[in-house]
């Protein structure tokens, strides 16, 4: 089944519907559509393999996703925040391609090789023209939908395939056709190279649920928009939850219309969902986990699990505010040891998945098991009652003398400290236990001694968990999409770890 | 009929259309209104008329299958006729609502 059909039938059953941005002001199911054959028009015209997309959120992305899909063509948006050399020799690697560029950014890759640029302003008028609107479309098979670049921490980004297949069964076997209120409005402020913001577009048009963009996240613009659009739901990375809550706090902002906020996309940091529930009592928090070879979200912790343990006395109940809830009834989770074999509820190792959304593919190689199954490689653990718990990457997880011990607890631990600003925890090799413990830390004046961070970690998990190994620094290395360079920290410490000591 | 997964049907008796989901089992007649459905490409037969027996309606966006031949559709336009398989009737799929997390 091809996306373009999600779009087809809401425009067939609600063309006044508003698809995108305000209510006087938005465009509709059939305008949308409209648009999405003008791109489809013009892209016919060219000699392309793949369509690019460089810049903000906006309702371009939509007209560009559903242009693409019914041309035939993988959808391809990459990351703006890269460097110039980076982003240019991603881009080589689409051509031949036309890439639709926001106008502030297109000097930066003109002239790469096989790639047509379209500023975002000319793609705009494609899209309206009428000569390429009422243009034959040619029936093609579906195929490849969308390429997502991979932000890996190490080595050259790996390109994600995602067919038509695998969103459009993630779309129908999640979201109920037209579901959503009139009065229902999503704010989008993930950026278009994030898998939840390819989703976003196709469950938002089959949902019903207008979509505000947010071109470019700031907690204070983020507020600004809500509060004004009346938005209801939205989606959000952990990080900024933390910066949203303190803008509302300042404020004394509650947003009476938002009712469900969902996040997803890195590891919540206890304090803050708590804090969040406090604050907004109104609004329906549900922690989404996905990857983006599953064409997103494969578990769920809901708005009654989030209720449910925030307010039991039952520690077993009260921890799956830490997990990532169960996986949807459409697919199959399964836990495996280092050889394969199925685990056991509360024994951890590499989080399998399998079901109609999980892709599992790169280009040029595939992931997914001929049975199906698609390794994660994210190590977790399932409870008694099914609640899957997420330790990290597999890579991550420290081995200390055969016990299995996950960065991500302690961590976290180390963040309910006042004087943690941030912190990484890591594996470095330990001729005793094989790896020990290590933490850095970039700590908030006063700074903690390590007496007193260790005493911290030991008095909430056990000694086995309190790191042995401590360093201090300002701030710790990420990547320009916000992920921690785990890698590199480990290789230094491992470095420092080998030197002889001077003492 | 070659009812592979993606491929788009239309009733030969009505304005429904349907997509396939899951393709069935071996060989089905997948029908609407009590009358063989069509490819979307090809001509629809003329003269035929819904059969009472078969028009409970096809729903835009709802899902129908078959237990026996394991065939699932999802209705891409809506109808007078309602769904079948070799004379069977199609039973809706009832979804369960997900929390949005998108």
């Amino acid at each position: 089944m091809h996306t373009s059909l999600l779009l087809e039938m809401g425009a067939e059953a609600f063309p006044e519907r508003v698809a995108i941005g305000t209510l006087e002001n938005g465009v509709t199911y059939a305008g949308l559509l409209e648009r999405a054959r003008g791109a489809a028009g013009w892209f016919n015209t060219q000699h392309l393999d793949t369509v690019v997309f460089i810049g903000l959120n906006g309702p371009a992305l939509s007209a560009a996703v559903f242009g693409s899909a019914l041309a035939g063509k993988p959808f391809a948006p990459l990351n703006y925040r890269l460097s110039d050399p980076d982003l240019r020799k991603l881009l080589a690697r689409t051509a031949p391609s036309v890439a639709i560029v926001d106008d502030d950014m297109i000097e930066r890759v003109r002239g790469v090789e096989g790639v047509t640029l379209l500023s975002r302003t000319d793609f705009a008028a494609a899209c309206r023209h009428v000569d390429y609107q009422t243009a034959e479309l040619a029936e093609v098979d579906p195929d490849i939908a969308v390429l997502l670049f991979t932000s890996g921490t190490t080595g050259e980004p790996k390109a994600a395939v995602l067919r038509h297949r695998h969103l459009t069964s993630y779309v129908i076997s999640t979201v109920e056709f037209m579901g959503a209120g009139e009065e229902e409005a999503a704010l989008v402020s993930v950026p278009p190279y994030h898998i939840a913001s390819i989703s976003a577009v196709l469950t938002g048009v089959y949902s019903g649920r207008r979509a505000v963009y947010l071109p470019s996240f700031t907690p204070e613009t983020w507020v600004d928009v809500a509060a004004f659009e009346k938005v209801t739901h939205a989606m959000v990375v952990p990080t900024m939850l933390g910066r949203i809550l303190e803008v509302l706090e300042k404020r004394n902002e509650r947003l009476p219309h938002l009712r469900a906020l969902s996040y997803g996309g890195g590891r919540m940091p206890q304090p803050t969902i708590e804090h969040a529930l406090k604050l907004l009592p109104q609004v329906e928090f549900v922690n989404a986990y996905g990857l983006t070879e599953t064409s997103s979200t494969i578990s769920v912790l809901g708005p009654e699990d989030h209720r449910m343990a925030i307010t039991s006395d039952d520690p077993a109940v009260r921890r799956r505010l830490g997990s990532v809830g169960k996986p949807l009834p459409s697919l199959e989770v399964e836990i495996r040891g280092p050889e394969g074999e199925k685990l056991g509820p509360g024994q951890a190792g590499e989080v399998y998945v399998r079901g109609e959304q999980v892709a599992g593919e790169y280009l040029h190689r595939k992931a997914i098991q001929d049975d199906g199954w698609f390794p994660t490689n994210d190590a977790g653990w399932l409870d008694e009652e099914g609640y899957l718990y997420l330790e990290g990457r597999l890579d991550d997880v420290i081995v200390r003398g055969g016990e299995n011990i996950s960065p991500g607890e302690i961590e976290d631990v180390l963040r309910g400290h006042p004087g943690v600003a941030d912190v990484a925890v890591l594996g470095v090799p330990d001729d005793r236990w094989g790896e020990r413990v290590a933490a850095v830390v970039a700590p908030r004046e006063p700074a903690p001694s390590v007496e007193e961070l260790s005493e911290w970690v030991r008095a909430r998990l056990r000694s086995t968990k309190t790191p042995e190994t401590w360093e201090f620094r300002p701030e710790l290395p990420y990547n320009e999409t916000g992920k921690l360079l785990r890698r590199v920290l480990k290789q230094e410490l491992a470095e420092a770890a080998s030197r002889p000591r001077s003492d | 009929m070659n009812l592979k997964p993606g491929s788009r049907w239309k009733s030969s008796v009505c304005t429904a259309e349907v997509v396939v989901v899951k393709p069935p089992k071996g060989e089905v007649s997948l029908e609407c209104g009590g009358a063989s459905m069509v490819a979307l490409s090809e001509q629809k037969p003329e003269g035929l008329a819904v059969d009472p027996a078969h028009a409970s309606g096809v729903q835009t966006g709802k899902r129908y299958f078959d237990e026996e031949t394991g065939i699932e559709v999802l209705g891409s336009k809506p109808g007078a006729g309602s769904l079948a398989v070799n004379g069977r009737p199609l039973q809706l799929r009832e979804a369960k609502a997900l929390p949005a997390s998108d």
